[in-house]
């Protein structure tokens, strides 16, 4: 499913004293079946962003067309469109309220009109897809432990089968296991489901790992776009608006300023390593090494 | 969406009545809620607003964030001007139907009436508006001191107020979060009736209700990890002391007092 965003604006607390300019002109294309990484300063007006993707919140002006359709025109139907945008918030374990975890995952497709049994046999799936075992669906969500909690939560929204998921932050405070757990799980649905994913993110080495396009906003606008390596390569620019590369392509440079002749464009260690081997190999080394 | 209700919505600005001791402000809105009451004559009513046009110069809050109360009351309004317009006994001005009619004192008493709540609905909006709930609560705490003396705990209900103020705005703001993730999971919050509409806000309420306990608790505990025990001996970092400004205003609460009483006294003798 594909998304454009035409010259989108948003204020928050519009008429009022307390008015933020939260999004200014954004034209962006989301390609079907793409994984993107959407990165940014705190407040730069991310999860604004994603907010209006599934209709939550109403543009000022502008428009969005997801399959070409126009979101905002008479009679579009905004509970349709959200059974195809799937939004996990950040925290989403917050959101939880059944009796049971089975139950809670059940609401999304519920709330769709599907039939109790359909509706569980959405739910099962989801819940084997985050990798949330048998053993705690009839256990109350609020007895988990965060990590579980988590992909409960997210099995929730994907218990809908959207065609397009958003993640708001989804390793937020998980441990090292859990938060690798997580982008695995998506990475996967990415694969396997043919899903077009939208990460929201503040570590660079994961949007580097998985995204094959990366988002940079900037006080509510759109700064770059492009391949991790083409927008790695700002990382001057970056900086300078509190962002940062992953540490990596900060290795890389420094290994090129000693002379080695390395691809200092590389945004993951294995990319990293490959180059550094490379180098290596064919024997090109600076004088004294 | 649910931030657009406005409690006491304060409205940053730079003017002297914003930088008014808060209990000057406590004693000014009651001295004018008062004085609302003690006329009956047409010339109190021009001191009144005289008095209150001149504050809302001076507090610089543009005039539309003042009537935004007026929203909230308009019914009462409309109710209480009908039925003075309507129900009250005298010279008949304008007959309708039957009984019903207008009189001269149902249309003098349904303009009083609508211009006193107005009035009055204005005069603490001035207040809420040019004073953040802080520092009302401080202004509250200090001004009821003397009752401690027959033991009132001033201080913890001051501190209870300041704290359920706090949390109005990270309430609503949780509220608004949790909505729109239940509405991104298909939730309808809008269409059914009255008891499937009261079941649809489950979903809302459970995790609100946690995501307050959870708070609450660790306000708690963050109170308590700075030695928190209650107002004794307690100091403060921005203590209330009254200022020159302060003195004026008092002195300038006098002279309305006592213009309207003149009034009021000069009409009913002429
Ligand atoms: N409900 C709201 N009401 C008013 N202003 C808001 C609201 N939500 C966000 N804002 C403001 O809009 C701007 C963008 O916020 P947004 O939450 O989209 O940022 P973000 O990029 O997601 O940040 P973070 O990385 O911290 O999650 C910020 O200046 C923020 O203060
Ligand atoms: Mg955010």
């Amino acid at each position: 499913m594909s998304i454009k965003i035409e010259n989108l604006n948003y204020i928050y607390g519009k008429g009022t004293a307390y008015e933020i300019k939260a999004l200014s002109d954004i034209n962006l294309t989301i390609e079907d079946g793409e994984f993107i990484g959407l990165i940014g300063h705190t407040g730069s007006g991310k999860s604004t962003l994603i907010q209006h993707l599934n209709g939550l919140v109403k543009a000022d002006s502008g428009a969005i067309y997801v399959n070409g359709e126009n979101i905002y025109q008479d009679g579009y139907s905004m509970k349709k469109l959200r059974g195809k945008v799937g939004l996990v918030f950040q925290y989403p374990e917050h959101q939880l309220f059944e009796v049971d975890v089975f139950s809670d995952v059940c609401f999304g497709p519920k709330n769709q009109g599907l039939s109790t049994e359909e509706a569980a046999k959405k739910a099962r799936l989801a819940l084997q897809s985050v990798g949330l075992s048998e053993k705690y669906y009839k256990q109350s969500p609020f007895e988990l432990s965060g990590g579980q909690k988590r992909r409960a939560a997210i099995a929730g929204v994907l218990a809908m089968e959207p065609d397009v998921l958003i993640l708001d932050e989804p390793m937020a405070g998980l441990d090292p296991k859990g938060r690798d757990e997580i982008l695995d799980k998506i990475a996967r649905l990415h694969r396997e489901r043919h899903l077009t994913i939208i990460l929201v993110s503040h570590s660079m080495e994961d949007v580097a790992k998985y995204a094959d396009r990366l988002i940079v906003m900037n006080r509510g606008s759109v700064q770059f776009q492009g391949t991790p390596r083409e927008v790695f390569s700002h990382y001057k620019e970056l900086e300078k608006i509190g962002l940062s590369a992953p540490q990596i392509t900060y290795l890389m440079h420094e290994l090129k300023k000693k002379g080695f002749s390395v691809d200092v464009d590389a945004a993951t260690v294995s990319e990293a390593k490959e180059s550094i081997l490379k180098c290596l190999r064919t024997g090109k080394r600076p004088e004294g090494v | 969406m649910i931030r657009d209700i406005t409690i006491g919505q304060y409205y940053p600005a730079d003017s002297v009545i914003h930088k008014l001791d808060p209990r000057v402000k406590l004693v000014g809105t009651m001295v004018f809620l008062v004085s609302l009451f003690l006329f009956q004559s047409f010339s109190g009513y021009i001191a009144a607003t005289v008095f209150l046009g001149c504050v809302i110069k001076l507090s610089k809050v543009p005039l539309k964030f003042m009537l935004k109360g007026l929203k909230a009351v308009f019914i009462l309004l409309l109710f209480s001007v009908v039925f003075n317009l309507f129900l009250t006994d005298g010279e008949t001005l304008l007959p309708i139907f039957g009984k019903l009619r207008i009189t001269k004192e149902g249309l003098r008493l349904a303009v009083f009436m609508a211009i006193r709540l107005v009035y009055l609905i204005i005069g603490t909006s001035i207040m809420t508006l040019t004073t953040t709930p802080n520092d009302l609560t401080d202004g509250l705490e200090k001004g009821l001191r003397p009752l401690k003396k027959i033991r009132v705990p001033v201080h913890e209900i001051a501190m209870m107020m300041s704290i359920a103020l706090r949390f109005i705005p990270i309430l609503l703001e949780e509220t608004d979060k949790i909505m729109k993730a239940q509405m991104a999971r298909g939730a309808d919050f809008e269409s059914g009736n009255f008891i499937q509409r009261a079941r649809n806000m489950i979903p809302i309420l459970v995790p609100l209700f946690i995501s307050a306990f959870r708070r609450a608790n660790d306000l708690a505990m963050a109170m308590e990890a700075r030695c928190y025990h209650g107002g004794e001996g307690r100091t403060k970092m921005k203590p209330l002391i009254y200022k020159t400004r302060d003195k004026i205003a008092y002195g300038t609460f006098v002279i309305y007092l006592l213009t309207v009483i003149g009034v009021n006294m000069v009409s009913r003798v002429l």
